[in-house]
């Protein structure tokens, strides 16, 4: 049974939200991993890791750096379930 | 029965499920030993997160190697996973980005000092550590890059690496007597989180493939994991200060 986008967003916020201590609901489709969320490599890993881990999915590396946003993320997540 | 049947190993240096030292402990639970892994300070939650990939459960201890404290207290705060220690995996590295990626000669001595401390100094400090937990004797094994030749862009990491060689040498000597063996495996190039973060990494891996005479994959870390579990194994049992090369064969090849 594959997550939805919204239910990848919110999986995924909740994770971030874990990693840096921001509230979940501040971590919305728009921001910027490293801008706004202030999200450094390493959390980004720990991030993706967790997340891979959720979702049943594999995020490679090559295609972590493409990933700017909370919604790149989400939609990459939502289309490598299928 | 496994290589490495019974045996309590300690693994540092577990951070993603590329790091050599997964694949080490990967392979030394499917060999029969019971693992113990160290992390640190913030990378803490992505080797718990990693430690649940590997094939059997992996408690994750804090060290961070250049904390008096935590060595210290690692004896005591192993002992609540294992009553003794037969190997320890020392896969520990670090040098800040100004001391490497081809600037060899603005290199300043804190940071030079701090590469050395981490990478070199670093083997002794975890040998210390948990010689008490090694009764019967062990095994401890480390992660060099053949520091016989200057690199490009690998700079003071290169150097730490010489006097890494050379510690590991010092400790054979000195723990000979307990019945602990100290050796290095010399792996070649590998695309870990490590690796990735020396400035063009690409530069030490040119050629690497063609030059090897088995040929050379740096996407794979099990052959140097197969090395490290064999190491840790009994079957060197007379052997110790010693560098095993797992590059293919390039270390042999004059051109």
């Amino acid at each position: 049974m594959a997550y939805t986008e919204n239910e990848v967003l919110a999986g995924l916020a909740e994770i971030v939200a874990e990693e840096t201590g921001l509230p979940a609901d501040t971590v919305t489709s728009e921001k910027s991993f490293t801008d706004d969320l202030d999200i450094d490599s390493l959390s980004m890993m720990t991030i993706v890791t967790h997340a891979e881990d959720k979702f049943g999915v594999t995020i490679p590396d090559d295609d972590v750096k493409n990933l700017a946003t909370v919604g790149d993320a989400v939609s990459f997540i939502t289309n490598a379930q299928a | 029965m496994g290589l490495l049947e019974g045996k309590k190993l300690l693994v540092t240096g577990v951070l993603t499920d590329h790091s050599i030292a997964f694949h080490v402990a990967r392979l030394a639970q499917l060999e029969g030993a019971e693992v113990v892994l160290t992390s640190f300070g913030r990378q803490m939650r992505l080797t718990q997160a990693i430690a649940k990939r590997l094939p059997a459960p992996a408690p994750v201890i804090e060290l961070d190697i250049t904390d008096d404290e935590h060595l210290a207290s690692l004896a005591d705060r192993l002992r609540e996973h294992v009553d003794h220690l037969d190997g320890a995996v020392h896969s520990i590295g670090f040098a800040p980005q100004s001391v490497m990626g081809g600037n060899f000669l603005a290199g300043e001595w804190a940071d030079v000092a701090t590469a050395l401390e981490v990478s070199a100094f670093s083997l002794k400090s975890l040998a210390v550590a948990v010689k008490p937990l090694m009764t019967g004797g062990g095994s401890i094994v480390g992660l060099t890059f053949d520091a016989s030749f200057a690199w490009p862009v690998y700079d003071w990491m290169g150097v730490a690496k010489a006097a890494f060689e050379s510690t590991s040498r010092y400790l054979a000597r000195d723990l000979g007597p307990d019945g602990i063996r100290v050796n290095l495996v010399s792996a070649g190039p590998i695309r870990t989180t490590a690796a990735k973060s020396i400035p063009g990494f690409e530069k030490m891996e040119g050629g690497w493939p063609e030059r090897a005479p088995l040929g050379w994959d740096q996407t794979d870390p099990e052959p140097t994991a197969r090395a490290v579990a064999a190491l840790l194994s009994d079957w060197f049992p007379a052997t110790t200060g010693e560098i095993v090369h797992v590059d293919g064969g390039v270390h042999a090849m004059g051109l």
